[in-house]
């Protein structure tokens, strides 16, 4: 990591610890909510940076999510499984992807015209197949018991549970969340070692910067690429299943709210590396948290409206995306489709 | 694979297999037949150059070595064996190493990840890494490859990145290396040293094939050389027994003097003034060393030379669109008023305002918007003329009257102006850009490659019109490859040659010979080596049939 990347992560720690010690259970609470909020952004951005590594840009995250989050929570109150309800997702999420794949890989689409339409197309489809089957204005019943994602207790989090320091952080903090936010942060190192420690990893970076040297080292561009979309569809299914079977009960219409967009947003934060990735939609679900505990925030005289604190997520997006972190180079070949020289 | 008896040094074994073999390769395009009935052999442990100008089918060739193209029809045999080539892994398992011309690194990565991509051993890359680093350091003791193993590429001057790519050849154990125009983007220096690293792989019993067209590049390095003329073979010679003037000779072609009816010019004053106009590109090549010329009102002068030595960015400066990121200095002055070379003013509209009329080397690109109708063609760049206005908006009416007229002075056919620009057959896509340029009657006119991929019919027109507009007392800066096109328009001939104006003749005075050697760079006549002088019979020169265009 560079001097940036460090001065961001001291930086949201150093927020974190003034929390902390101002005030104590608001502080964990809001820590922990943060946490349980991250996983969509999470999986999305590390989703996002599969995809885009391999020079095939992606702003269809949002609606595979929203497809992801509507067909688990469907299967999972069909079958009263989650698990079954999270195979479902990535399955939905995965249709979309190839669609993304076909239109952006096979026939050298244009990728940001695919990404909206499968937007457009996960909000439609969604809402209509969701009113069609259960009747309930676009929503799916809401899921009880095993139908969702249930806190696990991790071992020895009640033995820890009074030692300093260690036990909020581990007991408190860490333990006590759903299967799928501890998949979501493993997915941060497993990215990495794939990313940077292994052949397909190399390959797929090398794609995504120039496919021209892949394609006359002998490998194939297109094989690589659907791999890349292909991880993609399956993160952005487990974010979506997380979403409608572990951080709510039940799917709503329109239920990412954007978490697709802020994900990329946090993709450029994170400059496509994935340790970055897990310190900037940290930031990001911290912010939510803190909207969700504090609704109206009184700053001296000044109360600051509840619509604003909703709306530091976007804000902070915003001055992302305008460049106001300092220049993120993009992998050279992003959004080309790949022609064959001669 | 390897042979027995390695030959070294240009004298093969010949009774060894050649490395590479080529029988009766073709391979055409819709239309176009980039090769035709191709056959090489190249001896192991020898340097072969194969040479010809842009568009001549060296490159098409190689990519079907490199599995890029299948072609229609012939053979590949590699050491003796036939071999298909379905794409690029089958071509590196034959033991073919290509290094292109624009080079297929990554930027970001390190030289080693670079070298291993594609390569690797296994799924993880540590082991791949420490192996690659190994080979690394002993190829660069053995052939004066030296390269920083942990540079990135984007630290690396041009020269290094051309090594990586050498190395990235040598380390999936090529035997046979082609470098397509290698030293195109090199300094001197580099170039040199490039060719004492294929020498030392040559000794080392690499075989190498060199595509280019620098005549002094083949004399100076390869062992062999064949020359390559629209998609055609057209003759195979030891280097020794060939010279520079033939080489040009034969890549050029001697074709059909197409007679054009013109009197004396009656040249007047001076109209362009170009003085040590120098040009280098955005990747730092000097790509014009110091250009002087006059052009005066009512005559022709004729830009000869191989493609590629210039002549693509001295018309471009000319007309008023340097190259991006191109650095030119030097004085254009257009009737005694000098031309802005960079910056504002410094555009197309505005030299057509100056009255420079431009007619562009290549058509299809530059000189008109394919997809669109004949008479949006024929109104670019006077789109703004008064008499094409209605109020604010365009009068389309009066822009279709007037292309049809020209249409019709110009004989373009099919004669329907709402047609677009790609239905119309190369001959009248040209006069179509003939006609827009010459009948806003400049006062200069450029002119690049007018006739290429003209028919015959439609040269003789574009031809006389030329002569007609110098009859009436225009400048002309005529830029073409084909010797005998300048030879019968220009009325005064100047010789380019890596970027430098090699000497000015005259018509009547010169001889393609004389103009061969300064198109090949050799100035000083007097100076032609003894080889230049024996009887063509005895240089082996196979001269095929002339194809047609």
């Amino acid at each position: 990591m560079k001097l940036r990347e460090w001065l961001t992560a001291i930086i949201v720690l150093a927020i974190c610890l003034t929390w902390v010690a101002a005030d104590y259970a608001a502080a964990m609470q809001g820590i922990n909510s943060a946490l349980r909020l991250m996983p969509p952004l999470l999986l999305a951005c590390l989703a996002g940076l599969y995809s885009e590594r391999a020079g095939v840009f992606d702003i269809g995250l949002e609606g595979k999510m929203l497809m992801s989050a509507f067909t688990a929570a469907s299967v999972a109150f069909l079958t009263g499984n989650a698990w079954l309800g999270l195979i479902a997702g990535i399955g939905g999420a995965m249709v979309l992807s190839l669609v993304h794949g076909l239109a952006s890989i096979t026939f050298r689409g244009n990728q940001l015209i695919s990404g909206v339409a499968i937007n457009f197309l996960a909000a439609g489809l969604t809402v209509l197949i969701g009113q069609n089957a259960f009747a309930l204005g676009g929503r799916t019943p809401p899921l009880v018991g095993e139908a969702r994602f249930q806190a696990i207790t991790l071992p020895f989090a009640g033995a820890l549970r009074d030692v300093p320091v260690i036990g909020p952080l581990y007991s408190v903090l860490l333990s006590g969340h759903s299967a799928l936010v501890y998949v979501a942060l493993l997915a941060v190192p497993i990215t990495w070692w794939v990313l940077f420690r292994t052949r397909f990893g190399l390959r797929l970076r090398a794609v995504g910067e120039n496919p021209a040297s892949v394609d006359t080292a002998g490998v194939s561009v297109t094989r690589l690429r659907y791999t890349a979309v292909a991880i993609c569809g399956l993160l952005t299914g487990i974010a979506g299943a997380y979403l409608a079977t572990g951080l709510s009960a039940g799917f709503v219409k329109d239920m990412t709210a954007g978490r697709g967009f802020i994900a990329l947003a946090a993709l450029i934060f994170a400059r496509w590396q994935p340790w970055q990735a897990l310190v900037a939609t940290f930031l990001f679900a911290l912010l939510e948290a803190v909207a969700i505990l504090y609704p109206n925030l009184t700053v001296g005289a000044i109360t600051i409206p509840s619509a604003f604190m909703n709306a530091l997520p976007y804000i902070l997006t915003v001055i992302i995306l305008a460049g106001f972190v300092g220049r993120a180079i993009p992998p050279r070949a992003g959004g080309e489709p790949y022609v064959k020289e001669r | 694979m390897r042979a027995t008896g390695q030959a070294t040094g240009g004298r093969p074994d010949a009774a060894a297999p050649a490395a590479i073999e080529l029988r009766g390769i073709s391979k055409a395009f819709g239309a176009v037949q980039a090769n035709r009935n191709i056959d090489l052999r190249v001896p192991r442990g020898t340097i072969h150059g194969i040479i010809g100008e842009n568009g001549a089918g060296k490159s098409t060739l190689m990519s079907i070595l490199y599995g890029f193209y299948k072609p229609d029809a012939g053979e590949i045999l590699v050491g003796g064996k036939p071999v298909t080539i379905p794409d690029s892994q089958a071509a590196i398992r034959a033991g073919i190493g290509m290094v292109f011309q624009h080079f297929k690194l990554v930027q970001n990565f390190t030289v080693l990840e670079n070298i291993i991509l594609g390569a690797e051993d296994g799924g993880l890359l540590r082991p791949s890494l420490s192996k690659a680093r190994g080979v690394l350091k002993k190829l660069a003791a053995e052939y004066q490859l030296n390269v920083d193993p942990d540079a990135t590429i984007d630290e690396l001057s041009v020269g290094h990145q051309q090594r990586v790519e050498i190395l990235k050849a040598l380390y999936r154990q090529a035997d046979i290396l082609i470098l397509d125009e290698p030293t195109g983007v090199l300094t001197p220096a580099e170039a040199d040293h490039l060719f004492r690293i294929l020498e030392g792989l040559r000794d080392e019993g690499k075989t190498i094939i060199l595509i280019t067209h620098k005549l002094r590049e083949i004399m100076e390095i390869t062992d062999n050389v064949s020359v390559m003329r629209r998609g055609e073979m057209v003759a195979s010679v030891q280097t020794s027994q060939t010279s520079p003037e033939e080489l040009a000779e034969l890549m050029v072609g001697r074709k059909v003097l197409l007679n054009v009816e013109k009197a004396p010019a009656r040249p007047q004053a001076p109209v362009l003034e170009v003085r040590d106009l120098t040009m280098v590109d955005d990747e730092g090549v000097e790509r014009l060393r110091g250009i002087s010329l006059n052009i005066r009102a009512g005559e022709i002068l004729g830009i000869a030379g191989v493609s590629g030595n210039g002549q693509t960015q001295l018309l471009e400066i000319l007309g008023g669109y340097p190259e991006k990121g191109a650095r030119v200095t030097g004085e254009v002055r257009m009737n005694g008023r000098p031309l802005p070379l960079t910056g504002r003013g410094c555009d197309s509209g505005q030299r057509r305002r100056e009255g420079v009329g431009h007619i562009p080397e290549d058509r299809q690109v530059e000189g008109l918007i394919m997809d669109f109708k004949a008479w949006e063609n024929v109104a670019f760049g006077w789109q703004d003329a008064p008499e094409f206005q209605r109020g604010l908006l365009m009068d389309n009416d009066a822009i279709r009257r007037d292309a049809q007229a020209k249409m019709e002075r110009f004989d373009v056919r099919p004669r329907d102006c709402h047609l677009a620009a790609r239905n119309f057959s190369g001959g009248n896509q040209q006069k179509i850009v003939v006609a827009r340029e010459i009948e806003r009657n400049p006062d200069l006119l450029l002119i690049g490659q007018p006739t290429r991929g003209v028919d015959i019919g439609a040269i003789e027109f574009i031809h006389k019109q030329i002569v007609a507009l110098r009859d009436a007392g225009k400048a002309i800066l005529l830029v073409s490859v084909e010797l005998d096109e300048i030879l019968s328009l220009a009325d005064r001939i100047a010789v380019m040659f890596d970027g430098r104006i090699m000497g000015e003749r005259l018509p009547s005075e010169t001889t393609t010979g004389e103009l061969g050697l300064l198109m090949a760079g050799v100035t000083d006549t007097t100076n032609i080596p003894e080889s230049a002088g024996i009887p063509p019979g005895q240089a082996h020169v196979e001269e095929l049939p002339e194809g047609s265009a």
